[in-house]
């Protein structure tokens, strides 16, 4: 026995709701953050990822106070992404109860920000979150490759995700937040190719996210992606299964988890 | 005349704190709970919680930047005094960390990388160890009132005091090595996992501090 393997449920959450949609659009309400949270911890969820995509800077305040109010009611690891630019965004998600922070977009355009919020707020709470696409399948002498894109999948980057993987955990980062946007929303499973690439290459933790559909998909991210966290969100919040539910099949499939 | 808290909690300027004031307060809710750097509250508190996140070096240097490392050692010796996480590092001798930092040597052990000690075999442990891990009983104490051997805790660190050659231990888990999860002497608790992030059996912990007179 040692070390349980975490079930995440991610809460997208834009103007103090929850939202899911399909590939980034097709967005459909799912409640109340706060509410939602309260319902995962009590299921028993291992942490909570908590993604701020309000755009405009009123939202930003609503979002600093959805978070300390799930900070005072929700005692697990509770991670914020969205939105995080530089130092100052980190502290105000700190303070108001936040205990990891996930960093994106800000990282592309400046990866010296990973070292730095690394270096001042320590490792173990700067996530980066990878969104990724794969720009070419295997063949018989080449493998698989997966390129990062920003602006909702819309913007190509050129980076190698694994590449990519591999220096922000050299610049610090704690855990790596790995999102397949090929399969997001979509819930035919992980893209277990890019899972399995990015978690040997790192030393840290790797959470997959991007197209949970049923519970074999979660043990599959485990089993087949080796990843140590698998984050879902869609079967969570429409009441498909519940975070005990998905513990119990994990558990029953030889996987260890916290029951 | 300074005012007298109940629980005071160390705030010297790293990263968040502020959960373990929430939580202490969700489990007392009639307590006066207070955060913060002031010397004299900290010394006239009932109990005290010295907690930590981040890279030791800064804490530290922080710690005694502020002129806590005094009030730290005299609480040490004095009141019901709780560490967690780095808290608990910087009571230990010395950590390897950061290339190496004397820390304020309550305790007489010393602070290791998992890096340093895990051999190939254990390959496929990740660094940090980031997670829900068993704290298994090997000694009885009043803050293991109410929480089984055996219970989940949430962990994250890199750094760790190894269990072998500890003697105050009365938790450990194992990560490829053996660590102290929990340890205690006299009105000392220090836990490297954060109760406050520990769900049910975190809270009761703390619960059982606050009920704590610092006997063991």
């Amino acid at each position: 026995m040692g070390l349980a393997k975490r079930i995440i449920p991610c809460l997208d959450v834009e103007n103090g709701r929850v939202v899911k949609g399909v590939q980034f659009v097709d967005i459909r309400d799912a409640g109340d953050p706060v509410e939602v949270a309260r319902r995962y911890n009590e299921e028993g969820a291992d942490e909570i990822t908590f993604l701020d995509i309000t755009a405009s800077h009123e939202g930003r305040d609503t979002t600093v106070k959805t978070v300390e109010k799930m900070a005072s009611e929700v005692f697990i690891p509770l991670t914020v992404g969205g939105g995080i630019r530089e130092c100052e965004d980190i502290r105000s998600m700190l303070n108001a109860g936040a205990d990891k922070v996930g960093i994106n977009t800000a990282a592309i355009f400046n990866p010296d920000f990973v070292k730095e919020a690394a270096e001042r707020f320590g490792s173990q709470c700067i996530v980066v979150a990878i969104d990724a696409k794969q720009v070419a399948a295997a063949t018989a002498d080449k493998p698989a490759r997966w390129e990062i894109f920003t602006h909702g999948g819309r913007k190509p980057t050129g980076i190698d995700a694994v590449e990519w993987a591999i220096k922000m955990t050299d610049y610090g980062a704690g855990e790596i937040l790995l999102t397949s946007m090929d399969q997001d929303g979509v819930k035919k499973g992980f893209d277990l190719g890019l899972t399995r690439a990015v978690s040997d290459a790192v030393a840290v933790p790797v959470i997959a996210s991007g197209g949970v559909g049923n519970l074999q998909h979660l043990v599959d991210g485990i089993s087949k992606g080796h990843a140590s966290a698998v984050l879902a969100a869609s079967i969570f919040h429409f009441g498909e299964y519940t975070i005990g539910e998905a513990k119990a099949y994990m558990a029953a499939q030889d996987i260890e988890v916290r029951l | 005349m300074t005012k007298s808290v109940d629980v005071a909690v160390i705030d010297y300027g790293m990263g968040n704190l502020h959960s373990v004031s929430k939580a202490l307060q969700h489990v007392a809710p009639n307590a006066n709970i207070w955060i913060g750097d002031d010397p004299e509250i900290i010394k006239n508190a009932t109990r005290v919680v010295y907690p930590g996140v981040g890279a030791i070096r800064d804490c530290i240097a922080e710690v005694r930047s502020r002129g806590l490392d005094q009030v730290i050692v005299e609480v040490a010796k004095t009141k019901p005094l709780l560490a967690i996480c780095v808290g608990m590092q910087g009571l230990m001798q010395h950590s390897s960390e950061n290339g190496g930092v004397d820390c304020l040597n309550v305790f007489p052990d010393k602070v290791t990388c998992f890096t340093d000690v895990l051999g190939p075999q254990h390959a496929d442990l990740k660094v940090p160890h980031m997670g829900w891990n068993q704290v298994v009983k090997t000694s009885d104490h009043p803050l293991w009132n109410k929480i089984d051997s055996g219970a989940r805790f949430y962990f994250v660190h890199s750094y760790f005091v190894a269990a072998a050659s500890c003697s105050s231990v009365v938790g450990r888990a194992n990560y490829g090595v053996d660590l102290v999860a929990m340890m205690a002497k006299d009105n000392i608790f220090a836990v490297q996992f954060h109760p406050e992030k520990s769900h049910t059996d975190g809270l009761q912990l703390l619960e059982n501090f606050v009920n704590w007179d610092g006997a063991s």
